[in-house]
């Protein structure tokens, strides 16, 4: 992994860090951020060790994220944002499942785009899942998902 | 022998349903490359809500029991370990079964899985009692210097670098503390509203497991499994459970060395299944014979990894440690029955305890006689295309996430969770002394308080937590383990950077 990726991952860790220590040692009740204290000075260390070995390029652990890995994330880590942060809460939770569900089969299936029935299993595969969802949640849990606009 | 007592209980309808169930779930679950077991047992614990706490965590311990064998499956007839724990299998299962013996490696790894299981379970059957009454000596600054334990000892002996695991370990000790303080009232990191009420355990247990998974089967790309499923041959059971007993060395060492290894906090069935791979290979009379498709070698690592899953779970029983990942995801199928491990779960939920346990005993025999028959079909599962196991499992996580509270705010947090330790995984940090420090910060923070209470009235603070025999064994525990891990860190950067300079 390059050097750069290591500082960026750990001065984030480590910015992280800092702004703990500071909430920890400047908010009030002092008795109520006595262990945060406690935590956010061990943390801070820590981060700031690993900030500083990442910097100096002696970080040796961790493979880091190649060109071509996230290229291949990034159209799959959108869609799951889209279906998580927005989808699931406007479109109703089974819709925005069953929308995801297939775009993410399409987007990372390795079947060829070409060929009708490739996209006929698709389809079968999304809708088979997403009835089972339902079974299972809806109706044997019982738990009561966002309906919203649609389902 | 209260156990025997609670024996009837786990052949109730449901239960025993639910244990059938989650053995075969486990099984197939575990069998499929990319579902580890602690991922399979977080995705299940929405499902445990509806459930009594007994029944839930039946269902559970069988996921996790078959999940650790069903790996050897892919194992064998993939080359693809279905979770860590398998690794060693490969080495000499796939060979046997690319020479025609496939349902030979099998039936051996599921016979001894059995073995080193029952043996594993009798283990905690028989030590819990015994630590449970122990830990009822331990004041508010043992049970601090544990919880402290608990993260430390993973985080530096999980983790590829000390540093970065005890790191690990700090962010989930201050995730913990986000949300209201619990004497003062006063409110703590809250920088969100979904951040209002704390993380939720559950929500955050399966996004630190499933999302990174889901990521990381993304970033792979539009690829085929690539992987043939070796057809396996009838063979004999008779025949199998002969030449296990023919092995009892290989069975012997992976039993006892899986059993041990499962008692020290941090130490996964991975290594179990390699450090007895290779004691048996280094007592065996056919050394040569390893890595060629010698029955030893999947006997001794199988019947390692499930001899761990038993005494995996005295920490946690016991103390309230969880020593593992799976077992701080069992902790958290505890927490939500409001039911707390030690000394408690054993006096005043005896029937919860040790039905569970029980369920355990008997979930090997049904594994191991299961096993042979769903081992086709959970090979054909493993070859279902890595979109379809990504979508699959980011679907069960936002809705696993929402059914703890029925909140958007979980499966917020779950996402984020997830994706920023996908991104933290790639640096070098590590998930599960993460997920440690998030369970085990509220048990060192409410002992931390209490046992500060107490000093100020009594000895003072430093005299109270740095003082007397326990206090200090634990403490030199504690720095043992960072000391260790960071000398065998440095032992292997300067072996590795000899090789490269050699190179």
């Amino acid at each position: 992994m390059n050097r750069s990726q290591h500082i960026l991952g750990s001065g984030l860790v480590f910015a992280v860090g800092i702004w703990v220590a500071w909430v920890s040692y400047t908010q009030a009740p002092a008795e109520a951020f006595l262990f945060p204290r406690l935590i956010a000075s061990v943390f801070v260390v820590l981060a700031g060790w690993t900030f500083g070995k990442a910097v100096l390029g002696l970080s040796k652990v961790g493979s880091g994220i190649s060109r071509s890995m996230f290229i291949s994330m990034v159209p799959g880590l959108v869609v799951m944002a889209v279906y998580v942060f927005w989808a699931a809460k406007a479109l109703g939770f089974y819709t925005a499942t069953a929308i995801a569900f297939f775009i993410l089969l399409s987007l990372y299936d390795p079947a060829p785009h070409s060929e009708g029935k490739t996209w006929a299993k698709r389809a079968l595969i999304t809708a088979i899942f997403v009835a089972v969802m339902y079974g299972l949640f809806a109706k044997l849990l019982s738990v009561y998902t966002p309906r919203e606009i649609l389902f | 022998m209260d156990f025997i007592f609670y024996f009837g209980d786990v052949f109730s309808p449901l239960s025993f349903l639910l244990l059938l169930g989650g053995t075969i779930g486990g099984l197939i679950l575990g069998a499929t490359p990319g579902l580890s077991p602690t991922m399979a047992v977080a995705l299940l614990i929405p499902f445990t809500f509806h459930l009594e706490a007994v029944q839930g965590l039946i269902l559970l311990g069988a996921a996790y029991t078959s999940t650790v064998a069903g790996g050897a499956v892919s194992a064998i007839l993939l080359k693809i370990p279905g979770a860590p724990a398998n690794i060693a299998t490969t080495l000499d299962g796939h060979k046997m079964a690319k020479q025609g013996q496939g349902a030979k490696a099998l039936q051996l790894s599921f016979l001894a899985s059995a073995v080193g299981g029952i043996f594993g379970v009798l283990l905690l059957i028989f030590l819990t009692p015994v630590l449970a009454q122990w830990a009822l000596a331990f004041g508010p600054s043992h049970l601090f210097w544990l919880a402290i334990l608990g993260v430390t000892v993973i985080g530096s002996l999980d983790s590829a670098s000390v540093v970065k695991g005890l790191l690990s370990g700090c962010i989930g000790l201050w995730l913990a503390t986000i949300g209201f303080d619990d004497i003062m009232g006063a409110q703590r990191f809250i920088f969100h509203p979904s951040l209002g009420g704390g993380i939720n355990i559950i929500a955050a247990l399966i996004g630190l497991f499933a999302i990174p998974q889901v990521l990381t089967m993304f970033a792979k790309g539009r690829r085929a499994q690539g992987a043939e499923v070796i057809e396996v041959q009838k063979h004999s059971v008779l025949d199998a459970t002969k030449e296990l007993l023919r092995r009892p060395r290989a069975l012997g060492i992976g039993t006892i060395t899986g059993s041990i290894i499962g008692l020290i906090p941090g130490v996964g069935g991975q290594i179990a299944g390699l450090v007895a791979y290779d004691q048996t290979k280094k007592f065996s009379s056919e050394k040569e014979k390893f890595g060629q498709g010698h029955s030893e070698g999947v006997i001794a690592a199988e019947s390692a990894n499930n001899a761990m899953v038993g005494p995996s779970l005295v920490p946690l029983l016991t103390l309230s440690i969880p020593g593992s990942p799976t077992a701080a995801v069992l902790l958290g199928g505890l927490l939500i029955h409001g039911i707390f491990p030690g000394s408690d779960l054993f006096d005043n939920h005896p029937d919860v305890a040790w039905t569970f346990i029980n369920s355990m005993l008997v979930g090997q025999v049904l594994m191991c006689l299961f096993g042979l028959y769903v081992a086709g079909l959970a090979a054909r599962v493993a070859q279902v295309p890595q979109s379809v196991m990504a979508a699959i499992v980011l679907a069960l996580s936002v809705f696993g996430a929402y059914s703890v509270q029925s909140s958007m705010g979980d499966v917020y947090v779950m996402a984020c969770l997830g994706i920023g330790m996908y991104f933290l995984e790639r640096f070098g940090f590590s998930a599960a002394p993460l997920v440690l420090g998030l369970i085990l910060g509220p048990i060192a923070e409410s002992n931390f308080i209490q046992g500060g209470m107490i000093a100020d009235a009594t000895v003072g603070k430093a005299s109270y937590f740095l003082s007397g025999g326990l206090n200090i064994f634990l403490i030199a525990v504690v720095v043992a383990s960072i000391a260790y891990s960071a000398w065998m860190e440095l032992r292997t950067r300067r072996h590795t950077t000899k090789e490269e300079a050699q190179a």
